[in-house]
């Protein structure tokens, strides 16, 4: 009987928080283009999405800026995350506390600053602001996916390789980063889920140059819904969706990271 | 007959205020099994870390056939280290582990795949070339260690309590095993333990230490029988340890009597420290025939002999025999004069301060 009850609350609170994103991608299947009613099936809205220039031209930034931040971040926090590794252990809480800061601060504060400080440099909004942005926000992630790595491998691995002749710069090659690369795998698809999904601090870093998905959407969204928009949110949401699952699925196999 | 091939000079290392290791000087030669012997914290490991190359010496020397070795990198010296944890490269598999010093190297890969092959049978790991070293037990994680260094047929293996984390059998299986190993490659062993008996059964010389210093260097048989102090005598095997007066050269004094021994050079009444094996107590049922009369006042069967307490009027020993002396029988207790360890008092080569 209590069983029963938690099932049902659980199915309730699921539904609840699913609902809205359900409602999304079966009517993104809607022929109709009213929003109350079903008018049969069709793939014409996806179809629409890629003949829409402006569309394709906010994919290609998305995805480019997905790409070039997640490199960057990844190869920068691996870095830091090997570098803080070998502090005292106060530096090291130190650190990692002002590490976590940007992880726990509200994405618009995030973005406010990050604007802010780049109309004070005089740095023009555009392409290469929104970059900056992403990868400066996407570093601490990658820290927190690859430091507990770090740890776990024993002490003495890089000095074991020094030890049978290797010089600092092949152990480095062929030891240690390939001890750690599960939790550098783990960081790039942080980085790059959360480059995708990302809307508040593109929106403040973007300028009027270069617009990605998600500020189109919002754009698209002001002027009234169009069902191109429930298409493309539900492929948004498919991609993040195989993204998380992917890390999860490495997280199952006891390569653990901390998000 | 074989030739220094490292020497160690003052060699000291401090960490903040501790001083690890504190001025050591050892002469290791070629072909032989070194085992550095002494309580945690002592600073075994220490002096290994210095000699592989990852701990800088804050003075002295390291003498390597005899060029200077301090500020040559670790990845340049032809020394190889058994880690106490094996640090194996957990995204190898067996084979790759072994193989890797040589792929360092260049080596062309028929040659690897020839020496790391023989290097797996040797260890006694045929057939496990693919498996994850994850998967494997602790004894052949050990194994993989072992071959992972000695395929590069290094001048000196330094092994870190390489048996430590295995259990009693499996311990003794490994140590005929690299005592063999050892022989039959013919290079240098630099053991470090804990365990006195695995130090004695493998080594050519046992070095002692305390506190960061050397106590004493020798044979196995020379630390066992005479040891130069009452640390080394209390560390090494079981045994009584009594305060005594030399009188004069072959005459010491304790327990109010007067005994005959095989030791000489000491200043006339010198306080010294005695050291008396339990096995080297001879027990005679007539009171009268021993040189200390006592009592029987505990009886413990120890399976290949007993062991007794026995008091006389002024202290205890610790008796060893095959022959069983009830608790509470007053019986007499003799020792020969070669059996009588006499150590000088206060020589503990140890930092007083610390004390
Ligand atoms: N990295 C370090 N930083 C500070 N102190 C250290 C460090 N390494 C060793 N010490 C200190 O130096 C001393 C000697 O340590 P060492 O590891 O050489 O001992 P050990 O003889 O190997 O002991 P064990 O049998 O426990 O392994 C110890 O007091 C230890 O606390
Ligand atoms: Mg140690």
């Amino acid at each position: 009987m209590v069983k029963a009850i938690k099932r049902v609350y659980m199915g309730l609170v699921f539904l609840f928080l699913y609902a809205p994103i359900i409602v999304l991608i079966v009517f993104s299947f809607n022929k109709s283009k009213s929003r109350g009613q079903w008018g049969g099936f069709t793939f014409d809205w996806y179809i629409d999405l890629f003949k829409d220039r402006q569309i394709r031209e906010a994919l290609y930034f998305t995805i480019l800026i997905a790409v070039i931040s997640t490199v960057i971040s990844t190869i920068v926090g691996t870095i830091a995350a090997l570098g803080i590794n070998n502090m005292s252990r106060l530096g090291r809480t130190i650190v990692l506390n002002i590490n976590n800061l940007p992880v726990l601060n509200p994405d618009i504060v995030t973005g406010v600053a990050l604007m802010t400080l780049f109309i004070s440099l005089r740095i023009e909004l555009g392409f290469i602001t929104m970059l900056i942005s992403h990868i400066v926000f996407s570093i601490p992630y990658v820290i927190l996916a690859v430091l507990p790595k770090i740890r776990q491998m024993n002490k003495h691995t890089a000095e074991a390789a020094l030890d049978l002749g290797a010089t600092p710069a092949y152990a480095m090659r062929k030891v240690i980063i390939p001890e750690i690369m599960p939790g550098i795998i783990s960081g790039a698809l942080i980085a790059f889920t959360l480059s995708i999904d990302d809307f508040v601090i593109s929106f403040f870093t973007a300028g009027t140059s270069v617009t990605n998905l998600s500020i189109l959407i919002y754009s698209m969204a002001k002027r009234g819904v169009k069902p191109t928009i429930n298409a493309l949110s539900t492929l948004m949401f498919v991609v993040v969706l195989v993204l998380m699952l992917i890390i999860n699925k490495k997280n199952d196999k006891g390569e653990d990271i901390i998000i | 007959m074989s030739k220094p091939l490292i020497e160690l000079r003052n060699l000291t290392k401090r960490y903040n205020n501790t001083t690890a290791v504190d001025g050591i000087n050892l002469t290791i030669k070629e072909n032989e099994f070194v085992t550095l012997l002494g309580p945690s914290g002592c600073g075994k490991t220490t002096t290994l870390r210095m000699i592989g190359g990852f701990e800088d010496p804050d003075e002295g020397e390291i003498l390597f056939e005899g060029k200077l070795l301090n500020n040559v990198p670790a990845y340049k010296r032809n020394v190889n280290t058994v880690f106490q944890r094996y640090a194996l490269f957990t995204h190898m598999n067996v084979y790759e582990n072994v193989a890797f010093g040589l792929r360092v190297k260049k080596i062309p890969n028929s040659e690897i795949d020839r020496r790391v092959k023989k290097m797996l049978k040797m260890v006694d790991l045929e057939g496990f070339e693919n498996r994850n070293v994850d998967s494997l037990s602790g004894g052949q994680q050990q194994r993989v260690a072992i071959a992972r260094a000695l395929v590069n047929e290094p001048k000196v293996l330094l092994l870190d309590e390489p048996l430590g984390a295995l259990d009693l059998k499996l311990r003794k299986e490994m140590q005929i095993e690299l005592l063999d190993m050892q022989r039959s490659l013919g290079i240098t062993f630099i053991y470090v333990t804990h365990d006195q008996e695995e130090a004695l059964t493998m080594s050519d010389t046992v070095v002692v230490m305390n506190k960061g210093v050397i106590q004493q260097v020798g044979t196995p048989e020379d630390i066992y029988n005479e040891p130069i102090n009452r640390f080394v005598a209390g560390f090494i095997g079981e045994s009584n340890i009594i305060e005594g007066v030399m009188l004069e050269d072959y005459k010491v004094s304790f327990d109010g009597m007067v005994f005959d021994c095989v030791d000489k050079g000491f200043a006339p009444n010198e306080p010294v420290d005695i050291v008396i094996r339990p096995e080297d107590i001879r027990i005679v049922v007539n009171p009268e025939e021993g040189m200390i009369k006592g009592r029987v006042t505990s009886v413990v069967f120890k399976g290949v002999h007993y062991e007794m307490i026995i008091e006389s009027d002024t202290r205890e020993y610790l008796v060893q025999r095959t022959k069983m002396f009830p608790e509470g029988s007053i019986v007499g207790m003799n020792v020969q004069p070669a059996d009588i360890q006499v150590m000088k008092r206060g020589s503990t080569p140890c930092n007083e301060e610390e004390g």
